[in-house]
């Protein structure tokens, strides 16, 4: 690494080396080994979310259903979903990362309920078993948007299970949103005010905001699931009398925020990235920490553009359409200010910030796709077509994954102490965009050609686009295998990491490499405003022409 | 451009072009927001690349609220722009003019139905006047399903226990897709059907003269494609319905316990009164046909059972992808 290298104690006892046994790891309420856990969690069904979706392309490289049946078809996409929404993207960066440095980063020792972070651990990993266990027998299928309470049968004995599950987990997600609230309310340390917290500590408080109001709405209408299908009481179902639309407006009450949960973590990520790598305060400091609130809220008020022709009024749709331009400036607004913090920067391309260009040019077509979207006109025709799931691959996958993945290449030397192999990296980080767009784009394409999402089978004109994008989801499949292979290999052979290998402002890289067990060695006073770089090295006056 | 590979669907209808006005504006805008940011990146990566190791920014002074401001208020009024263009195309298509035929479509798993103002059906093949709203009322037999019509840009979801409304204007003559977008179960890729659009004249020829004016329909495997046996009785899986490979001339049993002889006239039964003769082993759940299917199909239909070889011995026409429609 070129990074100039802080002089650092890196030997002597560590989080990671302070005990040892696979007891003193199951029973941690470190922070860091948690969010440790998680990331082992996560890998683990990202990896197997994938596996699926590549079957999903494989089938879909052809029109016939040669491969599977229609029914295994349904199985793999609904599984697919629910693996990577609710058992990768949800839990992603605010596990992993956010468990392991929002403490560090606010100069805590801990969050503010450890005891409380151990437990959601437990539940989470529970609520897997339960789902992969389901799923694939009893249709598990209203988690995701499939948006059909009436399509399938579960018998009662698993709707207890799952409704237990999910309720427990919510409990959980709601618990990790407390937790990180009040850990930054209560826990800052000495002189770090509100606006010099880092990007990221605002991303997360505004994530926390809406896991805590959303998480009940969804608990609510999974119990009323449960009890109609128990008790036949007519809530959903045509059958007992219910409206199915009902079950749409309240699933998409809680999954449009959902939506930001994914997204919001990732754009602080993405704050931190570019500030690192152009050595520069951030452009906008305080429009970028507001817009994330704002999201926050007006997200809790766009459900309804998901269903302008489910038989909702017009105006109510045109009310909805309105409400969902809104939210797209708040996140117009961070992609200029990120741009604007390039400006006069001391910019270097390494890993982490390739990751970050990355992001910006996935997520300009994943929002500005959104906006066509949002707009009636548009979208009465694309919905439910590939071009919804274009778009929501770009936003979803696109830009989240290249967020974690940033801020995993970011912080890992933090996190393990040790340097991964730059090349590799960069060329993964290359092959990853490619392979992502060659996969995706050609899917905006399908979807205004008219080819409907979920189909098995689909007419003979679409396949030329759909071989292509099965043949990007190759490209892109050995692009995620590449990480796990050097960044594996860096644990035993990477050169040991120095406190700060990036030259970086932010608490956590003045602690070493891996951090000690309480975080720092003696605890930190904050005495200056995130990302102030200019002022470590006297810098020329200069002025924006405006 | 490739043979098999359209880049832009048929434009059929009035409400076709403007969809893809609107479209083509807001790809427009965001093509030339998309170059500007990048090519500034671009740029700026390139103009301020880091020179040596301990190098650091350059802070940067100066009253960026206008700024900030600019960056909002542009994009907001672009989006507005946006927002009522689209909300007055969504009006005009939720409205369907006075002059327009009224036409019932129903959608039940997973085939569609179409009942001509005249009271004539049809089965996932939908014949229409070219040049002539066309008014749809729709409501759904079981789960929630969506009929859309991308030549026409036509969406709408069908829901059960209520109607929904939709219409179109065809503006040119041809055979389109008829798609379900929304989830419905298996077989949700198979509740696919065929729009004609026909010259007046024609229409008229073909609702006086029996469902094979179309002119496709000619043999009793075409038919068994066009009234969605196929989505049923497959012959590489007995889930929902029996193989019919072979059956011909075997004996059935019931689920009353009798055995028949599956001739000409149950296989006659079978068809126009499902429910009278269930076979043992499944659910009553074969819809009748009667009513929807002339005297001559029944035959053309028995006559291609009565061929169909068993398991593996001929090709059935089962699970054929559906066939390229329209022109772009
Ligand atoms: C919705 C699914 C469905 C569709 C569509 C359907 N069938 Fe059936 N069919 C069934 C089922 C289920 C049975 C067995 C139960 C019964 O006898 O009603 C059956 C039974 C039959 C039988 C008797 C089979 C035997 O083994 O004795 C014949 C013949 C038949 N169908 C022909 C047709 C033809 C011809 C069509 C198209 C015009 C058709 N079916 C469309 C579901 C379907
Ligand atoms: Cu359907
Ligand atoms: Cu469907």
């Amino acid at each position: 690494m070129s990074a100039p290298a802080s002089p650092a104690e890196t030997g002597g006892t560590n989080y990671l080396n302070a005990t040892h046994g696979i007891g003193s790891w199951l029973l941690t309420r470190d922070h860091k080994r948690i969010g440790i856990l998680y990331l082992l969690g996560i890998s683990v069904f990202f990896v197997l979310g994938g596996l699926m979706a590549v079957l999903i392309r494989a089938e879909l490289a052809t029109p016939q259903g040669d491969l599977f049946s229609s029914d295994v078809y349904n199985r793999l996409f609904t599984m697919h979903g629910i693996l990577m929404i609710f058992f990768f993207l949800i839990p992603s960066i605010p596990a992993v990362l956010g468990n392991f440095l929002l403490p560090i980063m606010i100069g805590a020792k801990d969050l503010a309920f450890p005891r409380l972070n151990l437990a959601q651990l437990v539940p989470l990993h529970d609520r897997r078993g339960d789902d992969v266990r389901v799923a694939p027998d009893g249709r598990h299928r209203h988690r995701l948007d499939l948006l059909h309470s009436d399509v399938d049968e579960l018998r009662p004995g698993q709707v207890i299970v799952t409704a237990v599950g999910i309720f427990v987990a919510g409990f959980s997600s709601i618990l990790t949103g407390l937790n990180f609230i009040v850990t930054i309310h209560r826990m800052r340390a000495p002189g770090l005010t509100w606006f010099r917290l880092p990007l990221f500590v605002w991303a997360h408080y505004a994530t926390s905001i809406i896991q805590i109001l959303g998480t009940p709405v969804i608990a609510i209408t999974i119990l009323l699931v449960g009890a109609e299908r128990l008790f036949h009481i007519g809530v959903f179902d045509p059958k007992y009398g219910g409206d199915p639309v009902l079950f749409q407006h309240l699933f998409w009450f809680y999954s449009h925020p959902a939506v930001y949960i994914m997204i919001l973590p990732a754009m602080g990520v993405m704050s931190e990235l570019v500030t690192a790598f152009s050595r520069k305060r951030v452009f906008g400091y305080h429009f970028i920490a507001f817009s994330s609130l704002f999201i926050a809220v007006i997200g809790f008020l766009v459900w309804g553009h998901h269903m302008f022709i489910s038989g909702q009024s017009v105006v109510a749709g045109a009310i909805f359409s309105f409400l969902t331009m809104l939210v797209a400036i708040p996140s117009a607004v961070k992609v200029f200010n990120w741009t604007a913090t390039l400006y006069k920067g001391s910019i270097s391309l390494q890993t982490p910030m390739l990751y970050a260009l990355g992001f910006i040019g996935v997520f300009l077509i994943g929002g500005l796709t959104g906006v066509m979207l949002g707009t009636l006109g548009i979208n009465i025709y694309v919905h439910d077509t590939y071009f919804i799931v274009a778009h929501f691959h770009y936003v979803m996958v696109g830009s989240a994954i290249m967020g974690y993945l940033g801020g995993l290449h970011f912080w890992w030397p933090k996190i393990t102490g040790r340097m991964y192999n730059e090349f590799w990296s960069k060329i993964s980080a290359i092959v990853i965009f490619i392979g992502f767009n060659t996969t995706f784009f050609p899917q905006f394409i399908l979807g205004y050609l008219g080819m409907p999402r979920r189909y098995h089978m689909y007419p003979a004109e679409f396949q030329t686009w759909n071989v292509l994008s099965s043949a990007g989801a190759t490209i892109l499949g050995f692009g995620y295998l590449m990480p796990v292979v050097y960044l594996l290999w860096s644990l035993k052979f990477g050169a040991k990491a120095p406190a700060n290998p990036w030259g970086a402002k932010g608490l956590e890289w003045e602690t070493s490499s891996p951090p000690p067990v309480l975080n720092f060695a003696t605890p930190p006073v904050v005495t200056e405003e995130a990302y102030a770089y200019e002022t470590s090295t006297p810098a020329k006056e200069v002025t924006v022409g405006v | 451009m490739l043979p098999n590979s359209p880049v832009f669907p048929p434009v059929s209808s009035t409400l076709a072009s403007k969809v893809d006005l609107l479209f083509f504006f807001t790809v427009g805008v965001s093509v030339l927001f998309s170059v500007l940011i990048v090519a500034t990146i671009v740029a700026f990566l390139v103009k301020y690349r880091r020179r040596h190791a301990a190098e650091t920014g350059q802070e940067i002074k100066g009253n960026t609220l206008i700024l900030e401001l600019a960056w909002s208020i542009i994009p907001l009024g672009l989006v507005m722009i946006s927002f009522f263009w689209g909300a007055a195309v969504f009006f005009e298509s939720s409205r369907p003019p006075a002059d327009a035929w009224s036409f019932h479509v129903y959608g039940k798993q997973w085939m569609w139905k179409v009942e001509h103002p005249e009271g004539k059906r049809e089965i996932n093949e939908f014949h229409v006047p070219v040049n002539q709203a066309v008014k749809l009322t729709m409501t759904s037999e079981d789960v929630i399903h969506n009929f859309s019509v991308p030549a026409f840009r036509l969406k709408m979801d069908v829901l059960p226990g209520r109607y929904t409304t939709a219409w179109f204007k065809a503006t040119k003559t041809g055979t389109y897709h008829i798609f379900c977008d929304q989830y419905c179960g298996v077989d949700h890729s198979k509740m696919v059907g065929k729009i004609h659009v026909l010259e007046p004249q024609d229409y008229q020829k073909w609702l006086v003269g029996g469902a094979s004016a179309g002119g496709a329909v000619a043999t009793g495997g075409e038919l068994f494609v066009a009234k969605a046996c196929n989505t049923c009785h497959r012959s590489d899986s007995s889930a929902r319905a029996p193989i019919l490979d072979g059956v011909f001339g075997k004996s059935v049993s019931l689920a009353d316990g009798r055995t028949v002889l599956a001739d000409e006239s149950y296989v006659r039964e079978s068809i126009l009164s499902p429910a009278s003769k269930i076979v043992q082993g499944y659910q009553p759940i074969m819809p009748t046909f009667k009513d929807q299917i002339s005297e001559e199909e029944i035959v053309q239909l028995i006559r291609y059972i009565q061929d169909l070889k068993p398991a593996g011995a001929a090709a059935a026409p089962a699970a054929a992808a559906p066939a390229a429609g329209g022109k772009s």
